[in-house]
């Protein structure tokens, strides 16, 4: 009920405080590319109740932070929030905003392979290059009924530094300690024993849709979207889940929100959850002295965690709960 | 210029004009001269913390870990080279077979010139649409190949390293054919002009002497038009090395060093496309040594290409 | 020199000896190859250029010259602010590579041709068509884009006017050099100065030639990604101002390419489509100016 009544002042502010500004108030952003897809459409819809244009130069999460402490920018976003370090840097202080969150799913390319289930211990084994084999027991034990072939595994991943690899190394982290110890969580994938590096998740989406074995992780919009076969995943409480809009919202209502709003669900204990799921974050001053900046910037991002919350399924995100929703909306009144 | 036909102010504001316009153009001059050495210094210096850690061992280096700032890019420069050279094998006959086909008359003027006006448009297509256009046709032709390939030559010594399995369609052999693809162009518009450079003259005398078509195109032609079609392949093979986004989609960006064409590489030019969006610290300054190294070895092939260019110039002038 | 001679004539009288007949098949084989060749080369050609229309065609209508990029999910939209900025960083490049391309080459050619600077100017131009693109996107992003701390159409400008120097330079010198010696002679005749001379004489009969290094060079610097990837981004919105990140058909091509949204994609080869003509243009309008001399 709550939501609902925010969602809808959120859209009348929104429409009602634009529409009277004649001049063109221009918002920059900077930042994580996995989000830029639906912050691009935000911007979009919002300049035609608001004629306020918002430019969102995805730049990738690392140079967003980057740009955000420089100031060059009046907001920035990533997927790795910022680090308590990084943001006693920045002097206006910063507000943390969790602004949308995506699954990463392990895609496969076996064509007679419906439903496959990876344990913990097969995910984490193929991506150290210790199962290479289809028909490896480890595999075969979780997916009884199913006729494995006898085709080498070959790994798919990025080839450029991102925050997918940085969200899905940190699970494989968190779920294996070899992993831990021997790669550890980390956002190029360099030091990966096995893999083929394709460029951006379309790069790994190809790499897996030509080659017959290929596994590899993307996000959930672009696997659904080239229908891509999708892997169950086996969480902590044991159960395989498929990667969907619900299950990854099922992780996200289970979490309970520092004050600061970051957190990642690096092994979520829900017996529902999908267990590779994260938000992304919008970064804001505390402080804006620019006045008529400061109303448009709060109401674009009013607007993006209120109605551009519908866009979301559409695009491959996951609708954060109302519960997240109200914690943002609180600390974007915190916004001066 | 002595010119007592004009008066002597006018002289005076003519030479004033002509000081001022040649200082201009010598400026110019030196400013494109130092636009070269400002590169090299402006990337050096941003290159300088990783050159004081790493030194040598950053060309030696077999391992790229940007987590554990370990920096070695060894398998990048070996797949720069392999790739534009196995691109150059493919690449030499056939450009030099379409130059021969455009300057030859085999077929009626209006046919060359649409092949002439096909090749050029080759030149003209995005590196990017190369890389789309590679996925969706050429990698599935590797593929097929490489399946066949390694289990063909798995029991012959040194091609079953060469074809070793798994056989991935992002390849060094992928890369190279599309590479072969994008110099084509370079190697036959410049060959082509060679070509057509050799004076009739020899050719009636070969023909004077007896000589069929290709007698003479293989014996005076080809040997004529020599320093040109050097210059095409060392230009193309340039242009091969530093080619960026069609590679960073088509080679697999894989940072191991392998024998096999079937398996992913990398090279210099597609590391710095693939990470220098999100590059900080020492991998920046690593980065800017990898793009370094890419210019040093760019001019250098430019260079021995100009020297041999030079070379065989002198050796043919006698006939031209 | 006589030897080469020498040679090719016992080469000659070695194959008028051989039989005829097996001549005569030989020459007709190395023909068939020949052909086959050059005809099998336009097979990877066709097919490319098969692809880019029939994926462009679909979306192409008036617009997409005129419409802001599409955002992900949604349908219409076009590449107008796309096609701006390309063609402006393009006039940046040029507007910054042509005067220094142009007053080197007269100073190569016309004022001290024999000087160990003009030698210099000749071989680093030279060595300069060989630079790597994304190098002048890696030069660029240091010297503009960290300086000014921010992506801009003038860090893309930059890049571009780089990578278009050299072609301009050694265009012009082309030029130059095909200028009758005569008319030198004559102005000189005529009691004119060297300025006179090169301003009223050589520079208005080199200029047509000159054009087609200047369109070679924007056929060149429209079709680059990578010096643009770091140093003008991209953006989605209309050019205000020459200090912001600025869109770019070549980097709407790539970044549409890499999405998920069929839309975005299928503008992707629209915008590649444009691209080539637009390209394709260039060059065709380089050897017409050419051919006019």
């Amino acid at each position: 009920m709550k939501l609902t009544s925010l969602v809808k002042f959120g859209s009348f502010a929104a429409s009602a405080i634009f529409a009277t500004s004649a001049m063109a108030q221009q918002l920059s952003g900077a930042g994580a590319s996995f989000p830029a897809p639906i912050y691009q459409r935000w911007a979009s819809d919002f300049k035609k109740i608001s004629s306020i244009e918002v430019n969102y130069q995805s730049v990738g999460s690392g140079a967003g932070v980057k740009q955000f402490t420089l100031g060059t920018v009046d907001f920035g976003a990533s997927d790795a929030a910022m680090s308590d370090e990084e943001m006693a840097k920045v002097t206006q202080g910063v507000v943390l905003i969790p602004a949308t969150a995506g699954s990463i799913v392990v895609a496969y390319n076996l064509p007679d392979v419906k439903d496959l289930k990876l344990t913990r211990e097969a995910l984490a084994g193929i991506f150290l290059g210790n199962v290479t084999k289809w028909n490896d027991p480890m595999i075969a034990k979780a997916n009884e009924g199913v006729k494995l072939p006898d085709l080498p595994i070959s790994v798919a991943k990025r080839s450029d530094g991102s925050g997918t690899t940085f969200v899905f190394s940190k699970h494989l982290a968190a779920i294996s300690p070899e992993f831990k110890d021997e790669i550890g969580e980390d956002k190029s994938t360099d030091a990966w024993p096995v893999g083929v590096g394709g460029k951006g998740n379309e790069g790994v989406t190809a790499l897996v849709k030509q080659t017959p074995g290929a596994v590899g992780y993307v996000e959930y919009g672009f696997a659904h979207h080239n229908s891509l076969s999708m892997a169950s995943v086996q969480n902590k409480s044991g159960n395989f889940v498929k990667p969907t809009p619900e299950s990854g919202a099922a992780t996200l209502a289970h979490l309970e929100l520092p004050a600061n709003l970051r957190i990642w669900p690096e092994d979520p204990t829900g017996a529902d959850d999908y267990p590779i799921t994260t938000f992304t974050w919008l970064m804001l001053y505390k402080k804006y002295p620019d006045a008529a900046k400061l109303k448009a910037l709060k109401g674009f991002v009013t607007y993006g965690l209120t109605d551009g919350q519908k866009v979301s399924t559409e695009l491959g995100y996951i609708p954060l709960p109302a519960s997240v929703v109200e914690k943002a909306l609180a600390a974007l009144s915190t916004v001066q | 210029m002595e010119t007592p036909a004009i008066q002597q102010g006018g002289i005076k504001e003519f030479r004033k004009g002509t000081d001022f316009f040649r200082i201009l153009c010598w400026v110019a001059s030196a400013a494109t001269v130092a636009t070269l050495a400002w590169i090299l210094v402006e990337i050096t210096r941003q290159a300088w913390p990783a050159i004081e850690k790493f030194g040598f061992g950053f060309v030696t280096g077999a391992r790229w870990l940007p987590n554990r700032e370990v920096f070695g890019v060894l398998p990048f420069l070996v797949g720069t080279a392999t790739s534009s050279l196995i691109a150059l094998v493919f690449a030499l006959p056939l450009g030099l077979a379409v130059a021969i086909f455009l300057s030859e008359d085999f077929l009626p003027l209006p046919v060359r010139q649409v092949v002439r006006f096909t090749v050029e448009m080759l030149a003209a297509i995005p590196s990017v649409v190369y890389g789309l256009w590679g996925i969706f046709v050429v990698i599935p032709l590797v593929q097929q190949f490489g399946s066949w390939a390694m289990v063909a030559c798995k029991d012959i010594p040194v091609l079953k390293e060469i074809f070793a399995g798994p056989a991935y369609g992002n390849s060094l052999l992928t890369a190279s054919l599309v590479l072969a693809l994008m110099i084509l162009p370079t190697i036959t518009a410049i060959s082509r002009t060679a070509l057509v450079a050799v004076p009739g003259t020899l050719r009636e005398g070969a023909y004077a002497l007896g000589s069929t078509r290709w007698e003479a195109i293989l014996g005076v032609i080809l040997p004529t038009a020599a320093p040109g079609i050097v210059a095409a392949t060392i230009l193309a093979l340039g242009r091969a090395m530093g080619e960026t986004m069609a590679i960073a989609m088509l080679i697999g960006n894989s940072s191991r060093l392998s024998w096999s064409l079937l398996s992913p590489a990398g090279t210099l030019a597609g590391l710095l496309a693939n990470q220098f969006g999100e590059a900080e610290g020492l991998q920046m300054n690593s980065l800017m040594l990898a793009a370094l190294l890419l210019v040093i070895l760019t001019l250098f092939v430019n260079m021995a290409g100009e020297a041999v260019l030079r070379y065989t110039e002198k050796q043919t002038a006698g006939i031209r | 020199m006589s030897d080469t001679t020498a040679e090719r004539t016992d080469f000659l009288a070695r194959a008028t000896a051989s039989g005829s007949g097996k001549r005569s098949f030989g020459n007709k084989i190395l023909s068939i190859v020949c052909v086959g060749l050059a005809f099998l080369t336009l097979i990877p050609l066709c097919s490319i250029i098969f692809l880019v229309l029939k994926n462009g065609l679909p979306l192409l209508s008036l617009s997409v010259f005129t419409d802001l990029p599409p955002a992900p999910g949604l349908t219409g939209g076009g590449f107008g602010n796309a096609l701006i900025g390309t063609l402006l960083m393009v006039g940046l490049a040029l507007v910054l590579a042509t005067p220094f391309g142009i007053l080197s080459a007269i100073y190569v050619n016309e004022y001290a041709p024999a000087s160990e600077l003009a030698k210099t100017v000749r071989f680093v131009a030279k060595l300069l068509t060989g630079i790597p693109s994304i190098i002048a996107g890696v030069f660029a992003y240091a010297v503009v884009v960290l300086a000014t701390g921010g992506f801009s159409a003038w860090a893309g400008g930059f890049a571009l006017a780089i990578l278009v120097l050299p072609t301009i330079l050694l265009t012009a010198e082309q030029a130059l050099m095909g200028v009758p010696k005569s008319f030198r002679e004559a102005s000189y005749g005529l009691g004119a100065t060297n300025f006179q001379t090169i301003w009223r004489i050589v520079l208005p009969d080199a200029l047509p030639a000159m054009m087609t290094g200047v369109m070679l060079a924007v056929a060149r610097a429209a079709g680059e990604t990578a010096p643009l990837l770091f140093t003008a981004l991209f953006s989605q919105y209309w050019i205000q101002s020459l200090k912001e990140p600025t869109a770019s058909l070549s980097v709407l091509i790539y970044n549409f390419s890499t999405t998920f949204d069929d839309h975005q994609k299928q503008m992707a080869w629209t915008a590649s489509l444009v691209l080539v003509v637009l390209v394709t243009l260039a060059n065709i309008s380089a050897q017409v100016v050419f051919r006019k001399r």
